[in-house]
């Protein structure tokens, strides 16, 4: 916890709090004041704090860096099993049914939508990107699916078998999101 | 490029999947393990008031209410359960609840599985009577999600998909139900009612609109049933026109077809048969446990054969790939293990209500069929006919089969809340009041309770389906 946050003492004494029955202002109050006190119906004080949390992760691809560094190329890279050949279009290095390694692959640059959302809500981290469309890919070929965005189109136009192309970010976050689909010309 | 395989071609990897064995467990020794008393708070969008630990008293007490006899020094151990490290902003957790129970130094452990925390809790203890560790175990769980905004509190949960492929895209629960229902819609309602609809994106907002109603049938029957039930977040009256105009979450997906964040906690205590009597008059017997997993990313679920109930043949099924992302797996091989250790061979009339994982109304619908409720594809029809209604209540429409066969009489995650870490222990105590016919006694009226109730199901799930646990309960008074 840091300091910052915390109420800021008043002088002369007695810290005065902001009192609210409204659970609705508790939060506006803590981002001003760092604190404040919640009187519920039975007239019951509840003293709230803010309560800051932030951690920068040293995240590892670990095994899964080919694939990330993939599309940074323009590559969209699944895996197949050495010895059952299923084909992952989510790579996994390790085939989930027979647990015998799983060599890179390229994938397709085309698709088809296995199953799509249109997001109007969203976790805080990306509200502001809604609405955003979420679509299962499909390939030719390949056994699983992948998970993606769909963009350049209206949810109205979408549908389960819509052909789809994979687009790439030109400048890399290193991020899931440097690839996405977009409908295959003439599909909409 | 390296070379693809044709598509559709029935790799290896699909024979080693079809081949994976059902799990089986009807030989499963262990002593008989009897459920003597449970307690909750009542769940609430916030409970000022009370921290983790008082809420855990609270729910503990209320049980030991009904177990006079029961000391504290007769708690051999507990099992305590709770979601997200990230909402308690407290590590160890586990630990202050044990402490301010005054139960210390008696053996415990935190329980945490996704979702399904609170089933896991509950087998967890069921596993420590069984086994002859304990004789007596408390199982206490809560969830404390007001202490941060909702939407704050959905990347929480969603930092429960995998945060290299998942998350990152706009991690957010409602979007991962909203994937897997439109394709449930896709094959089971856009293949079958409209299949002779020529244009595919009518036919498909067709199919959405059909099952659209379904789901707020649903939600309909949750929210009324918990009119009811004083231990719900949020009861009401709720119109199908009102739940069907709801604001749109994620497409197909409305506000009214989704649970909420809650505050809360709840207690169950399992004991020897011996201690069972002791205790209490009317114990209510632990008949099966199953648990199931899959994958935990969507993309991974593969394209094979059903894992078949009983009373279900191969012939039902010969053109769906299954799990797919349109069912759980995990329900089904958590349902099937639980089936048979109780000796259930068709769930419609051996057991007489179900409290299931209704977080979306969408998954209710998917789950009966995991259940073997109903064959996969007739989730709709089912809740058309009234099947899972309660008989004698108002639901403002016509259900002419309620009563047949009745799912979520507390109505359920979306009315009830769910506080993550409590919920498959609330589940557990709404059951045992049902066996024990104490409905009325519990809640200030008898319109939830089950005529006759002598068996029920409890249902926990995880993830996108990642994991799921099936319990059944027995009444063992005459």
């Amino acid at each position: 916890m840091t300091g910052e946050n915390m109420a800021k003492p008043q002088s002369g004494g007695k810290a005065k709090l902001r009192r609210t029955q409204k659970f609705t202002e508790v939060q506006e109050t803590l981002q001003k004041e760092g604190a404040a006190i919640f009187v519920d119906k039975q007239g019951t004080e509840n003293l709230y704090i803010d309560f800051p949390y932030h951690v920068n992760y040293l995240h590892s691809y670990a095994q899964d860096t080919p694939f990330f560094l993939g599309l940074a190329e323009g590559r969209l890279r699944g895996t197949r099993c050495e010895s059952c050949q299923y084909t992952y279009a989510t790579p996994r290095t390790y085939c989930q049914f027979c647990g015998g390694p799983a060599g890179w692959v390229d994938l397709p640059l085309k698709g088809k939508v296995h199953s799509w959302t249109t997001c109007h809500y969203g976790s805080e981290a990306f509200l502001k990107e809604t609405p955003y469309n979420l679509v299962l890919v499909e390939f030719e070929g390949v056994n699983s699916i992948l998970l993606s965005r769909l963009k350049a189109c209206t949810e109205e136009q979408i549908y389960v078998g819509m052909p789809l192309v994979a687009k790439f970010a030109s400048k890399p976050k290193y991020l899931i999101t440097d690839v996405w689909f977009e409908p295959a010309p003439g599909a909409i | 490029m390296a070379q693809s395989p044709k598509a559709g071609a029935k790799t290896p990897g699909r024979d080693v999947f079809s081949g994976t064995p059902t799990p089986s467990s009807t030989k499963r020794g262990g002593r008989r393990v009897y459920m003597v008393a449970g307690g909750l708070t009542k769940f609430a969008k916030a409970h000022p008031e009370m921290d983790f630990r008082l809420m855990c008293k609270k729910a503990f007490d209320q049980a030991r209410l009904d177990v006079p006899n029961l000391r504290l020094d007769h708690i051999d151990g507990t099992r305590i359960s709770y979601f997200s490290d990230h909402f308690s902003r407290q590590l160890k957790a586990a630990s202050m609840v044990q402490d301010f129970l005054g139960l210390n130094p008696r053996g415990s452990v935190r329980i945490e599985w996704g979702g399904a925390t609170g089933g896991e809790c509950f087998q967890a203890a069921w596993e420590a009577v069984a086994s002859g560790r304990m004789d007596t175990c408390l199982a206490v769980g809560y969830e404390t999600m007001s202490r941060v905004q909702t939407w704050k509190g959905n990347e929480f949960i969603a930092l429960a998909s995998d945060v290299n492929y998942d998350f990152p895209l706009g991690g957010f629960y409602t979007g991962y139900y909203a994937l897997m229902v439109v394709r449930h819609v896709y094959e089971y309602v856009r293949k079958t009612k409209f299949a002779n609809v020529k244009d595919e994106r009518e036919a498909q907002k067709k199919a959405v609109e059909y099952a659209s109603r379904v789901m707020a049938m649903v939600s309909v029957k949750n929210h009324r049933n918990a009119l009811f039930n004083p231990y719900a977040q949020y009861p009401k009256k709720l119109e199908l026109k009102d739940a069907l105009e709801s604001e749109m979450v994620s497409y197909p997906l409305p506000r009214e077809d989704i649970c909420t964040m809650s505050d809360g906690a709840a207690a169950v205590i399992l004991c020897s048969e011996e201690r069972a009597k002791e205790f209490c008059d009317n114990p209510v017997l632990v008949k099966g446990v199953g648990c199931g997993t899959d994958t935990m990313r969507l993309s991974d679920r593969p394209f094979g054969k059903v894992l078949l109930m009983p009373h279900e043949k191969a012939s039902d099924y010969t053109h769906l790939d299954y799990p797919g992302v349109h069912s759980f797996r995990a329900g089904r091989a958590a349902s099937l293990e639980a089936y048979g250790h109780a000796g259930i061979e068709n769930p419609n009339k051996d057991l007489q209500f179900i409290e299931l994982h209704d977080a979306y109304a969408s998954s209710e619908i998917q789950t009966y069929e995991d259940m073997g409720l109903c064959r996969y594809g007739e989730g709709y029809g089912f809740v058309e006919r009234g099947d899972p209604f309660l008989k004698g209540l108002d639901y403002g429409m016509d259900v002419p089969r309620a009563g047949a066969s009745p799912v979520n009489p507390s109505g359920g995650l979306i009315a009830c809340g769910h506080p993550v870490g409590a919920t498959g222990l609330m589940q557990a105590v709404f059951a045992h009041w049902q066996l024990q016919h104490k409905i009325g006694e519990k809640f200030g009226s008898d319109r939830l309770q089950i005529p006759n109730a002598r068996r029920g199901a409890i249902h926990s799930h995880a993830g996108t389906g990642s994991s799921v646990t099936v319990s059944i309960l027995e009444r063992v008074k005459a």
